[in-house]
C-alpha cells in the first residue's frame, strides 16, 4: 500500500504531543518503528522552543506529517497548511477542520472545501474525517488519495465506536488507503482496526499518556502487525452455535 | 506603526514584515508567517509592506497529534 506514492513498511503513524519529556518521545518513536510522525504549528514563544523541537524531530529521520489541529474554518486550515508546508518542507498535510468543540468532530463541509483548495495547490491531503461514505466520496473528488476516518473522538481512548461503519468504508473504498485517526486507546483497538482491513492507524494520546509510553509504543506496533497479518490471513467466519474442533469420529462409548 | 504580533500589541519602526520580525527578535529560520490571516512566504516577507493595525501571526514547530 502506498500513501501518495510513498510505500511505508510500518502502518503505525505516531503523534508527538503530550509525552512526559522529549527523551521519552524520541524513545517512543524508536520503539514504535513508525515512519511517519505528526506535528503541529503554534505561536512562536520567546524562548525559541519550536526551533529546538524541530531540530530534534529532524534527527529522528522520520517523515513529517504536519496537522492543522485547532482550525475551525477553511481559511484557518488553508493558511496553516501553507505555513506548515514551508516550515516542514513537505506537501503532506493532515487536514483537520474542527466543527464541534466538545467532540472535536470534523466539520465535513468545510473539510471538503479546504481539501479541494489544498489539493489544487499541490498538497497531498490526509483528511481527518468521519466514516460517512458520501463525505469520503466528496473528499476523493476534491483530490484526496487517502481517507482518515475517526475511531472515536480525539484523545478519548474509546476505541472503534463504529466498527460497522469502518467495515463499510473498507468495502466501499477498496483501493483507497484508509487510516484510522483518533480514538485508539489500547493495542486491541489498533489490532481491531487493522483486522477490519484498514491500512494504518494514527494515534498519539494512547502512547503519550500510557504509564510507560515506550512499552506502549512497542505494544501498538505489535498490535498493528498482528491485526494486519490477521486480516490478510482471512479470519474464519463467525458461527452462531458451537462446532467441536476435536473430531467426533471414533469417539468411545463409555457409558 | 502599531501592529499586533501573535495577539500582542507592538510598536515598530520597520515598514516591512521582514523588518518587523528582525526588530522584534523573531529571527529563527524555523518560523512561518501570516499577515491578516493570509500566508506570507519567507521569500515574500522582505517585500511585504505593513500598514497600521496589521495582524501578524508567527508560528513555530510544535508537538502535535
Amino acid at each position: 500500500m502506498e500513501f501518495y506514492g510513498t510505500a511505508l513498511a510500518s502502518r503505525l503513524f505516531l503523534g508527538t504531543a503530550q509525552y512526559p519529556s522529549p527523551k521519552v518521545l524520541c524513545e517512543a518513536i524508536e520503539a514504535s518503528g513508525t515512519e511517519v510522525i505528526t506535528v503541529s504549528l503554534r505561536r512562536e514563544t520567546s524562548d525559541g522552543a519550536g526551533t529546538g523541537f524541530w531540530q530534534m524531530l529532524r534527527q529522528t529521520g522520520r517523515r513529517i506529517l504536519p496537522n492543522t489541529a485547532g482550525c475551525h474554518t477553511v481559511q484557518e486550515a488553508v493558511t496553516t497548511a501553507q505555513m506548515a508546508r514551508e516550515l516542514f518542507e513537505t506537501d503532506w498535510i493532515k487536514l483537520e477542520v474542527i466543527g464541534h468543540a466538545d467532540s472535536l468532530q470534523p466539520d465535513v463541509f468545510a473539510l471538503v472545501e479546504a481539501a479541494r483548495i489544498l489539493s489544487d495547490d499541490g498538497f497531498k491531503v490526509f483528511p481527518y474525517t468521519t466514516e460517512d461514505l458520501v463525505v469520503g466520496e466528496h473528499l476523493l473528488q476534491a483530490g484526496c488519495e487517502v481517507l482518515m476516518p475517526w475511531g472515536a473522538p480525539i484523545g478519548s481512548g474509546q476505541g472503534l465506536r463504529n466498527s460497522d461503519g469502518l467495515r463499510a468504508m473498507r468495502a466501499h473504498f477498496p483501493n483507497t488507503p484508509l487510516v484510522v485517526d483518533a480514538g485508539i486507546g489500547r493495542p486491541s483497538d489498533a489490532a481491531a482496526a487493522m483486522e477490519l482491513g484498514l491500512d494504518a492507524v494514527l494515534l498519539n494520546t494512547a502512547v503519550a499518556k500510557a504509564g510507560d509510553p515506550i512499552a506502549m509504543a512497542r505494544a501498538m506496533a505489535q498490535a498493528v502487525i498482528a491485526g494486519q497479518t490477521g486480516y490478510q490471513a482471512e479470519p474464519m467466519p463467525r458461527r452462531d452455535m458451537a462446532v467441536p474442533s476435536t473430531p467426533v469420529l471414533g469417539l468411545a462409548e463409555l457409558i | 506603526m502599531k501592529i499586533t504580533v501573535n495577539a500582542k500589541p507592538h510598536e515598530v519602526s520597520a515598514s516591512t514584515l521582514d523588518g518587523a520580525l528582525i526588530e522584534l527578535g523573531l529571527i529563527s529560520p524555523a518560523l512561518a508567517t501570516a499577515l491578516n490571516g493570509a500566508f506570507v512566504s519567507r521569500a515574500k516577507r522582505v517585500e511585504t509592506v505593513l500598514t497600521d493595525g496589521d495582524r501578524i501571526e508567527v508560528l513555530a514547530p510544535m508537538q502535535g497529534g
